[in-house]
């Protein structure tokens, strides 16, 4: 795998050098653009509207912890919330005002589910807070990194990943081409063309920035080759650097697509375990840099992006949108809706989604808004069944076989839809929209999915669960070990005493025998010793009504041996006591009968509670507090059991000596 | 609710199906000036029994009618069938095979996109186990007849298998080209001697020839239209003239030559409409050229050494058991993958 990689390093760097051919991928569809509804507008800034909603849900990861209560005046600018964890973003203010809730508000996902969101009515005063530019080229790549962190900034592709983790340069991976995705290539979305169109500099400020912080060599921006007006600005803006290039790729759905746009510019196929940057590339959004670069160079966090709003709107154009702005104050900006509006699609008509709700915020993700009618977007007719044209095979643009992955997550046969890359499938579209049968494929393979990571989860919790209770099980039989040998020798002991005169002084023996079992049921659990008393006169009770049947038992010794064991495998759980107590009785007996037949009982039972163990399939408990200090404890779950195998072994040896 | 892609780009399954009949008129057309006006006749009763039993199997099953009738799956394979039977088989024959078809090979599988194997060539192998003698008995080119039949006396021999008074039977019918060879083979006769015989035409059957290049055109016009991948014809067609050229090669004297069996018997329409059948065809693009070469050594060694005048319907049959196997043998390289 590595001299793949390598191999595939090489390839790029003399590519890039050499030529300027662009590749192809398999597959990929060409649905219709409709892209020149909203690029005849310019962008337009979005007025600050009377209340925004901020959910704190606006990336991927981890949800920000929130810094301001209720009632706070904020300056535009100002953090809201901070990045909790590795994978995590911050919230800032997109204007000045007041904080007048936080609380749960739907917000735009396809859920549907409220969450916490914060809520900030302007004062009108936009008033910004201290802005702190950073000269970047005089500072520790470090600190910018660390700077970056608290910039709010997400991929503003759609992906929304945490920007700050993308540029950590954690030493592994070598990043020497940085690709900047300008593809667009979800019909209907304009807002990174538009942005090219009109601040090409300031991308390619951003794109300065970013290839420093990566310590990048090569610069590639791929663009479609549908948009020219932006392909002319960004040529512009690159002309005088040095290893940098604009490449224009064929217009081919889902050419967007971070590994695709690799391929497509680079001819490297990133290996599917593997990151772009283990082969020593990184893609960003050109929005993303554009934000990179107002953060470093005037000190401004993420507050705002650039929205598409097209379909069924009276006058589609891409505005500048505040975070957290109403989308009816977007569908008014652009001349509310036409007559027969059904709903609104966020994103692309490929991979975007309904939104719940017409009352949701602009997040971070929201590239475009569509409103749909059924004239647009007509609900498919019904899915017939599948023909095996293998059309979706043939616009794969992983090469992927749809039909066997729609077949296999069907009939719920999820080993093998995994056994056939359901994972490496990117879920773009293309099979459902080639599919003669009108199947909806994609929704088969994301329920797959869920289905399979839900089994997988499930399956770590019973690993665990069954870990810790081998642990459990390991204790007590270690207890159980170190009790039996401690009887051993003293009947060892006793043995010694009276071994001329065994046959006369059988009642004596078992008379000590009878005292010694009380004792050990209480040290054996502690927990209960409140019914010890009790315990103590059944066990007596128990021993004397075995020892009148002692000869009788003599003979089948084994076979109550194994019962005795069987039961207290049975019953990890249970206080076990009436086990417990016929347990002591079938190891007075052998005590009595011999010391190395007590020993070879106690290995028996151990083998049998391990197996009984492991046939459990015990439910788990506390699944979700899966912390480190219970995988510590794991750990010495091992130790421990390898101890008692050790203690075991030692025991055997002593016995056959 | 995610509920992408919003928009999709794909002719529905009967806009395929009608398109695969539409490459069929040329070759119906030939057909009828070759053969007459009667297989009009077997075509509109195949297809009719195919829509009642479809209609009826699918009320048995508690499935809709309409959208699965409305498919035209139904339709293509009955005219498949009426294709490949003799052109005046009589009306039962036509019926028992489109039965057979529609309702064992298919609708007791699952229906459309269940069937394991190619429907039409289930009630083709059907027929020709159970009926070889009318089965292998095609009438003569109408340009060859010493009485050719009309339009109606076509009929009237379909429905009541009878003749005009004045003609006999013989008259009528003859063996097809390549029953003759086999039979001519046996008599120890050269291959250059045999096709001297009148049913012989330049490249084929006299007549026939033209119904196969028919074929061919409306085989083009498919994977043109996208309806179907270059693949299947291209490897049935390519191994099927591989195989008869080395042999040809190493004795012209007893086989014969490769165009010959590109332009004889069901090739095209092998080659162009039925190996062609996605349902029981395999999907990887690699599988598609093992299927249907395949396909095309199994004919040409039933052709050649079997006991049939064809082998088509066998070689198909045989290949849709393998099409589990070589799909799963097939499976392409996955983008970001290394090569297994």
């Amino acid at each position: 795998m590595n001299s793949i990689i390598q191999f595939a390093s090489k390839l790029l760097r003399g590519q890039t050098a050499e030529s300027a051919e662009v590749h192809k991928f398999h597959g990929g569809v060409h649905p219709e653009g409709h892209k020149q509804l909203s690029t005849t507008l310019p962008i337009a800034k979005l007025a600050i509207p009377q209340k925004l909603v901020l959910p704190l849900r606006q990336h991927v990861g981890y949800i920000p912890k929130v810094k301001v209560q209720v009632g706070d005046h904020v300056l535009k600018g100002q953090m809201l919330a901070e990045a909790e964890g590795t994978v995590s973003a911050a919230i800032h203010a997109p204007t000045s005002g007041t904080v007048t809730a936080i609380s749960e508000a739907i917000i735009p996902h396809p859920s549907g589910l409220p969450d916490m969101c914060i809520t900030l009515t302007p004062d009108g005063k936009d008033e910004w807070t201290t802005l702190r530019p950073t000269n970047w080229r005089n500072t520790d790549k470090k600190e910018l990194v660390a700077s970056l962190r608290s910039s709010g900034i997400v991929g503003l592709g759609g992906a929304t990943f945490p920007t700050h983790i993308k540029v950590r340069a954690d030493g592994k991976s070598q990043v020497h081409t940085l690709i900047l995705n300008a593809a667009e290539c979800e019909p209907y979305i304009t807002c990174d063309d538009m942005l090219m169109r009109e601040r090409a500099d300031e991308i390619v400020k951003g794109m300065e920035i970013v290839k420093f912080l990566l310590g990048a060599e090569n610069c590639i921006v791929g663009i479609e080759d549908n948009k020219p007006e932006a392909t002319a600005a960004m040529t512009e803006a690159c002309k005088a650097l040095p290893e940098t290039s604009v490449k224009v790729v064929p217009t081919l759905y889902p050419s967007g697509d971070a590994r695709r746009l690799i391929h497509l510019v680079s001819g490297v196929e990133i290996p599917h375990d593997k990151r772009s940057t283990d082969v020593g590339i990184q893609v960003f959004n050109v929005a993303t840099v554009l934000a990179i670069y107002r953060y470093f160079a005037l000190g401004e966090p993420s507050i705002d992006r650039i929205v598409t709003i097209t379909g069924s709107v009276n006058s589609p154009q891409n505005f500048k949108v505040l975070f957290g702005t109403p989308l009816q104050t977007l569908i008014d900006a652009a001349g509310g809706v036409q007559s027969g509006t059904t709903h609104f699609i966020m994103g692309g008509p490929m991979m975007g989604f309904d939104l719940p709700t017409i009352d949701v915020p602009i997040t971070k993700a929201a590239n475009c808004i569509i409103a749909a009618t059924p004239n647009l977007f007509a609900p498919p007719p019904p899915a017939m069944p599948c023909i095996r044209c293998a059309r979706c095979a043939d616009a794969c643009p992983v090469n992927l076989q749809p039909q066997e992955l729609y077949w296999f997550s069907k009939s719920d046969n999820f080993e093998k839809a995994r056994d056939y890359n359901l994972f490496d499938c990117i879920e773009c579209g293309c099979c459902t929209y080639v599919c003669p049968s009108n199947i909806p494929l994609v929704q088969y393979y994301r329920y797959a999915k869920s289905e399979i990571i839900a089994a997988d989860k499930a399956k770590e919790a019973a690993d665990l669960a069954r870990e810790r209770n081998e642990f459990r099980l390991a204790r007590i039989e270690r207890e159980k070990l170190e009790r039996a040998q401690k009887h051993a020798e003293r009947a060892a002991s006793n043995k010694a005493e009276s071994a001329k005169t065994e046959s006369t002084k059988v009642a004596p023996t078992k008379a000590e025998d009878v005292k010694a079992v009380p004792a050990t049921t209480e040290s054996e659990q502690p927990a209960s010793s409140t019914n010890t008393d009790d315990v103590k006169k059944a066990a007596i009770a128990a021993a004397i009504e075995r020892a009148k049947a002692l000869k009788a038992a003599a003979a089948q010794a084994g076979e109550s041996q194994k019962k005795s064991d069987a039961i207290t495998a049975d019953a990890p759980d249970a206080s076990g006591k009436p086990a417990q107590t016929e347990d002591e009785q079938a190891k007075a007996e052998q005590a009595k009968k011999d010391k190395q037949a007590l020993i070879a009982a106690a290995i028996e039972r151990a083998k049998a509670q391990k197996l009984a163990a492991a046939q459990a399939g015990i439910a788990p408990k506390n699944v979700e507090d899966a912390s480190p200090a219970v995988k510590a404890e794991i750990s010495e779950i091992d130790a421990i059991r390898e101890k008692a195998k050790q203690a075991v072994k030692a025991q055997d040896s002593d016995s056959e000596a | 609710m995610n509920r992408s892609p919003y928009i999709t780009d794909a002719p529905a399954v009967s806009i395929i199906m009608l398109k695969v009949l539409l490459a069929l008129v040329p070759g119906i057309f030939a057909y009828v000036w070759i053969y007459g006006g009667g297989i009009l006749a077997t075509i509109a009763l195949a297809t009719f029994t195919a829509l009642v039993s479809e209609a009826a199997l699918l009320k048995l099953r508690q499935r809709p009618i309409r959208p699965y009738l409305s498919d035209l799956s139904a339709v293509v394979t009955a005219w498949l069938l009426a294709l490949a039977l003799p052109p005046l088989a009589p009306w039962w024959l036509v019926v028992v095979g489109t039965l057979f078809a529609i309702v064992i090979a298919k609708q007791l599988y699952g229906g459309l996109g269940y069937n394991p194997f190619n429907p039409a060539m289930v009630g083709y192998a059907v027929l020709l186990i159970s009926f070889p003698i009318i089965m292998t008995k095609w009438p003569a080119p109408l340009i060859l007849a010493q009485t050719p039949l009309g339009f109606m006396d076509q009929l009237h021999f379909i429905f009541s298998n009878t003749l005009p008074t004045d003609v006999k039977i013989d008259a009528v019918t003859s063996a097809t080209p390549l029953d003759y060879l086999k039979t001519q083979l046996m008599l120890n006769h050269e291959v250059s001697s045999i096709t001297q015989a009148p049913i012989f035409g330049v490249w084929g059957a006299k007549g026939g020839e033209f119904v196969t290049a028919a074929y061919l055109l409306g085989g083009l016009y498919l994977i043109q239209q996208r309806i179907i991948s270059w693949h299947l014809p291209t490897a049935f067609l390519a191994t099927l003239a591989a195989m008869s050229l080395v042999f040809y090669t190493v004795n012209p004297a007893h086989f014969a030559n490769p165009l010959f069996h590109l332009m004889s018997g069901a090739s095209m329409l092998c080659a162009f409409f039925i190996i062609t059948d996605p349902i029981s065809g395999p999907t990887t693009p690699r599988g598609k050229l093992y299927f249907a070469a395949g396909v095309a050594v199994l004919t040409y060694l039933i052709r050649v050494y079997g006991g049939y005048p064809d082998g088509v319907a066998f070689a198909v049959l045989i290949m849709n058991m393998c099409v589990p196997l070589i799909d799963m043998h097939t499976q392409p390289r996955v983008f970001g993958h290394t090569k297994n």
